[in-house]
């Protein structure tokens, strides 16, 4: 790789924007305020100072060209694994935000299986401390559960008091319907929503993938749809017992799309992510042996990925998320049941929504955005950031119509366990600003 | 006479031609095992590894013993006493094994797709001895070796695969070699033994013994696992034997001669009964015969089908 001025500043870490920055001729696209137009925005001392026709004669600073790119409030993901602490070999919270940045986020949601996990306020706290006075906002997700074991409920009153926007055991769902329940009724006095990582345990124990065709064939033990769909099936009941608010991470099968779609039309509280890699891959990708295909959800049949598009068309799935999953080479090249769950995502989520869902017309540039600077603030009760005069500014700033060959050499993650290395992709994250900070995308 | 394939990693991916091939040459091979003096110097100078991480008897002896045949160095590895225990990663060990210069990797592992990731990180020819739930290639070349030894061909002729199918590397390799050669093929087994959407195959599914019985010209009786009825997948072994058993009364309903074959080791009185299980139609000594054959025209012609003398 060539090591450009960006690389070299990148490493190092996020670059404090000059006091004076043009914006140029950018197509700056806020689906809150219905903006959609073709402006220059200047910026001072990270501020958002004018939004019109500045000329560039006698201006004063830097200024970056932002022809045929879109400018669209800062997107959030809102389901990362930042692998720290404790995982700091696969991924930091530096280089978890630095690989956000580098993929077009400006915003995350750390999960909480972490070592130890983030069931107590002083990991709160470390995340907090550690993610200080960075361009990317780091959003804990707390345990629902004391040490993720589905037993006693977290402190979950004081994780939100201290930082905390959303509870989830993710990786381990709670099978205990009495604690999902209680969860759920507690986790209403803050207003926070609950996420389910939906599997039950008794189905899908020694599998591996989808159970289907491609799993019979592979001789892979199977983790049926149905372990998945019966939990969010019980925890919309729940939801909808508890009039509480619940968020189904991750949802991968066509079933699932459909509960989600009835709780939604009886006026349950549900809201639903999904992932890139199910709606662009299917279990046909597992008859290689790769392990960047192994991940829970596992990659679903081409009818599931199809009703995943309809629903992310229709609005049953409010949004967008990585699930991104760092793991070492060393542990992912191994034998397909030896290697760990998960692939990363941060950098390629951008690429593969615009190339997947905006290119093949199953939803406009402003529907897409919705779903990254919009909906997922919304679910976690912040306020969307809004590109406006005054306001300090959070951006994303991409290029729809770029197309890139995706390269793990130029990624800014610890890992590199992805499935799409050596994809052409069609859209590209071109630069991030928020914080004060500004970071040139180096994908 | 050369193979397609550089490996042999399963016969879903191997050719007809790849197949037919193998079995011609296994002919010779066999011819070979009944002489007085049964080495050939095929394989001399040529250094083969037998990786076997997962308990084997037959196979490995198998293997080795047709290595032997074929005058190769061998070299027999097993989990027990390896550096996996010391954490130490697969392709760590055989990258390390290779290099000391070997030619060829003869591998069982536990896990579906081990071979395939040995044949991407090493230069050496793999043969799979099993691979988890997935294949067994060599097992199923040796059983149609052994139905064309006794029924003349493949092409037409039924095929009962009888008992455990879900997860059985023994069950999927014969599907997919036995299909390209035009045999047809009926599973028979308790229905929480078949996985799913496998009719996808080209097999038909049936759940009653003793329909299948007056059908086919061939039962391959595959092994009950016995840890199965722990895992809630049939109830008791006595409700399995009276329901899905090979016994000699139910094979009086046939309408001619079935060979009855089983890739071992057998559960006597349990998926086959004893007096099936030594009866004059049952070739499963044979099998193990015709393995040694299968397995030394596998390896020849993986290495190349070259021979080293002429």
């Amino acid at each position: 790789m060539k090591l450009t001025k960006n690389v070299i500043i990148s490493r190092k870490g996020f670059q404090s924007i000059p006091e004076d920055l043009l914006l140029k001729n950018g197509r700056i696209m806020d689906p809150l305020q219905k903006m959609d137009q073709i402006a220059d925005i200047h910026l001072r001392a990270g501020r958002v100072k004018n939004i019109g026709k500045i000329p560039e004669d006698g201006f004063n600073g830097e200024i970056i060209d932002c022809k045929d790119k879109i400018i669209s409030p800062g997107w959030l993901d809102m389901h990362v694994h930042l692998r720290e602490p404790g995982f700091e070999g696969k991924e930091t919270i530096f280089s978890g935000v630095l690989a956000a940045a580098n993929g077009g986020f400006t915003s995350v949601c750390c999960m909480p299986n972490t070592s130890p996990p983030t069931d107590s306020q002083e990991i709160i706290q470390y995340i907090k401390d550690r993610s200080k006075n960075y361009l990317v906002n780091v959003y804990p997700v707390a345990a629902i559960t004391k040490k993720r074991e589905g037993k006693e409920l977290s402190e979950i009153l004081e994780l939100v008091e201290q930082g905390a926007v959303a509870v989830s055991d993710d990786g381990s769902p709670v099978m205990s319907a009495e604690i999902m329940r209680r969860c759920l009724e507690y986790s209403k006095m803050v207003d926070i929503p609950v996420i389910g990582h939906e599997e039950d345990l008794t189905m899908t124990e020694d599998g591996d993938m989808h159970e289907g065709f491609v799993s019979t064939c592979q001789g892979l033990h199977g983790m049926p749809p149905v372990a998945e769909e019966i939990m969010i099936a019980r925890d919309i009941m729940l939801a909808e017992y508890t009039d509480a608010r619940f968020h189904v991470a991750h949802i991968s099968t066509a079933r699932s799309v459909d509960l989600v779609r009835q709780g939604k039309s009886r006026g349950i509280q549900v809201t639903a992510e999904v992932t890139p890699h199910h709606f662009t891959l299917t279990d046909e990708a597992v008859l290689t042996f790769d392990t960047n295909t192994k991940m829970s959800p596992p990659l679903r049949t081409e009818a599931d990925r199809q009703a995943l598009c309809e629903g992310l068309k229709d609005g049953t799935i409010d949004i967008i998320v990585s699930d991104h999953a760092p793991h070492s080479s060393e542990e992912k090249e191994a034998e397909y049941i030896n290697a760990p769950f998960g692939i990363i995502g941060l950098e390629t989520t951008l690429g593969l929504s615009l190339s997947q869902l905006y290119h093949k017309k199953i939803m406009d540039l402003n529907f897409l955005i919705e779903k990254f600077a919009v909906r997922p603030y919304q679910i976690l009760n912040l306020i969307p950031p809004a590109i406006k005069k005054e306001e300090m500014a959070n951006l994303t700033i991409f290029d729809p119509d770029q197309e890139w060959k995706v390269d793990t050499s130029r990624f800014l993650s610890k890992s590199t366990n992805t499935p799409f290395s050596g994809w052409t992709v069609k859209g590209k994250p071109f630069a991030v600003i928020n914080n004060g900070y500004y970071f040139i995308s180096i994908l | 006479m050369a193979l397609q394939s550089k490996h042999l990693l399963g016969l879903d991916g191997t050719t007809r031609e790849d197949i037919v091939t193998i079995l011609e040459t296994a002919k010779s091979f066999r011819e070979v095992l009944d002489r007085p003096i049964k080495r050939l110097p095929t394989l001399q100078g040529k250094t083969v590894v037998n990786l076997f991480y997962e308990p084997s008897t037959r196979t490995r002896i198998s293997f080795e013993l047709a290595e032997k045949r074929l005058s190769a160095d061998i070299v027999s590895f097993s989990a027990s006493n390896s550096s996996v225990k010391k954490g130490e990663t697969l392709i760590d060990t055989v990258k390390n094994i290779e290099a000391m210069k070997i030619d060829m990797v003869v591998v069982r592992h536990g896990s579906p797709g081990a071979p395939h990731l040995l044949s991407r990180a090493l230069q050496s020819h793999i043969i799979n001895a099993g691979d988890g739930g997935h294949e067994h290639p060599t097992q199923a070349l040796l059983d149609m070796f052994t139905i064309h030894q006794k029924l003349g061909s493949l092409e037409g002729k039924t095929v009962g695969l009888v008992g455990d199918i879900s997860h059985s590397r023994v069950a999927l390799s014969n599907i997919y070699g036995l299909r390209k050669m035009g045999a047809r093929i009926i599973l028979c087994g308790p229905s929480t033994l078949i996985p799913r959407e496998i009719e996808k195959l080209g097999v038909e599914i049936y759940f009653n013994i003793d329909e299948i019985i007056p059908q086919v010209d061939v039962l391959n009786i595959l092994r009950l696992q016995l840890e199965r009825q722990r895992e809630a997948l049939f109830p008791s072994l006595r409700e399995y034997h009276n329901y899905f058993g090979i016994t000699r009364e139910r094979l009086e309903n046939a309408s001619k001669p079935i060979l009855i074959m089983h890739p071992g080791p057998m559960n006597r009185g349990i998926e086959i009964s004893s007096d099936v299980a030594d009866s004059e139609h049952s070739v499963i000594l044979e099998q193990v015969t015709n393995g040694v054959a299968v397995r030394m025209a596998v390896l020849y012609l993986v290495a190349g089908g070259r021979s080293e003398t002429n």
